[in-house]
């Protein structure tokens, strides 16, 4: 079977659902990435930077999973096809929706602990510097030392979920051939 | 003989009288447990708040008379916090107070006058890191029993002092304009 007589039988997913994918995959890889590195920096104003870029992407984040998770809610996706459900053992298709509905409560919780955290250690967010963003938990420091482990952990386990997506992703292309990731490819017409 | 012993008498009354106007403008005692000194730096738009946690003032007022009144404060540039460990590691270091070399900032009142009912302008020198500025501080005091509670706030411009200097010096990072707010408690201030 090849992926064009599928992606033809097959419904795609919507314009807007496939261009939120992908600016938010590039999003969430290149957060983790800055949060993984800026951590370790010493006392500089390039830490003092990174911690507020990564603040300020950490909501806008949230903000388009909002809005992600809004469209899915109005536009539904397409199911999957019956022919690759077919050729998939029974624990796949559970763990395929496991593995959608944790990453989605988790675009929420990262950025929400984060900003939790922020507010708790004393450090109000101030999105691009301009728009002050309210703490919805106040400065305490023995609470602030019991969420941040949390930040991190549930980003460590949003960034698990991500590699097995892609890897399962990965393998319906290169091993099943099935061309289930046409569904969320840019068209190429 | 009489007129002599009379005169002598008339000094020690006139020294007692001396002594005790002194005792009456003697300095008023500040209360550091009740008193605090804290500062508002903005860092990429985020209010982040400070304050130093040893300083003595030495203070000759008297509300009825506040133009002969001296207020001096001493602050400890070593004991700033802003509530993080690892900002509070950096803020004596050479580019922020330079805490060894300059343990003290201090602050001398030149001129007090009363603007209002329970309020007053203090006009001084500022002194941090060797830098000397000018500045008016107003200042309202209340009274409750014993305690006189000096309340007030004023900006100054921290590249003015050098707290920040170099790689910090960048106002775009930490704004130029620090808020400083202080509340001290007093005992021995006259009825206002």
């Amino acid at each position: 079977m090849t992926s064009d007589s599928l992606s033809a039988a097959s419904p795609r997913y919507s314009g807007v659902a496939i261009a939120l994918h992908w600016v938010l995959a590039l999003a969430l890889v290149s957060i983790f990435s800055v949060g993984l590195y800026m951590a370790d920096l010493p006392f500089s104003p390039m830490r003092l930077k990174l911690y507020n870029w990564h603040k300020w992407a950490g909501v806008v984040i949230l903000a388009l999973s909002a809005l992600r998770l809004l469209w899915r809610l109005t536009h539904r996706p397409p199911a999957l096809p019956p022919k690759i459900v077919a050729a998939m053992p029974g624990w796949q298709v559970a763990a395929h929706h496991i593995t959608h509905g944790l990453m989605y409560a988790l675009f929420f919780a990262v950025p929400l602990i984060g900003w939790a955290y922020s507010s708790a250690a004393g450090f109000s967010i101030v999105l691009f510097g301009v728009l002050p963003l309210p703490d919805f938990v106040s400065a305490d420091k023995a609470l602030a030392a019991l969420i941040k482990p949390w930040h991190g952990f549930s980003a460590f386990t949003l960034a698990a979920l991500v590699l097995l997506h892609v890897a399962a992703a990965l393998k319906h292309q290169w091993v099943d051939r099935d061309g289930l990731l046409d569904r969320m490819l840019p068209s190429r017409r | 003989m009489t007129a002599f012993s009379f005169s002598l008498r008339r000094a020690g009354l006139i020294l007692a009288a001396a002594l005790l106007s002194l005792s009456a403008q003697a300095e008023q005692k500040l209360l550091p447990a009740q008193s605090e000194i804290a500062f508002v730096s903005k860092q990429m738009g985020v209010a982040v708040d400070g304050h130093f946690k040893k300083f003595d003032a030495q203070i000759a007022f008297d509300p009825a008379k506040p133009e002969v009144s001296k207020i001096a404060f001493s602050i400890d540039t070593g004991s700033a916090t802003v509530g993080a460990p690892e900002s509070d590691a950096e803020l004596p270091k050479p580019s922020w107070f330079s805490a060894v070399k300059f343990p003290q900032a201090t602050f001398q009142s030149s001129a007090v006058k009363k603007t209002g009912p329970g309020k007053f302008e203090v006009a001084g020198k500022l002194s941090i890191k060797g830098n000397v500025r000018d500045v008016i501080v107003p200042v309202t005091l209340t009274q409750a029993g014993t305690v006189t509670t000096a309340t007030g706030a004023f900006a100054v411009k921290r590249l003015a002092f050098k707290i920040g200097e170099n790689e910090w010096a960048d106002t775009a990072m930490v704004a130029d304009d620090v808020q400083v707010k202080f509340k001290l408690a007093l005992t021995g201030v006259g009825k206002l």
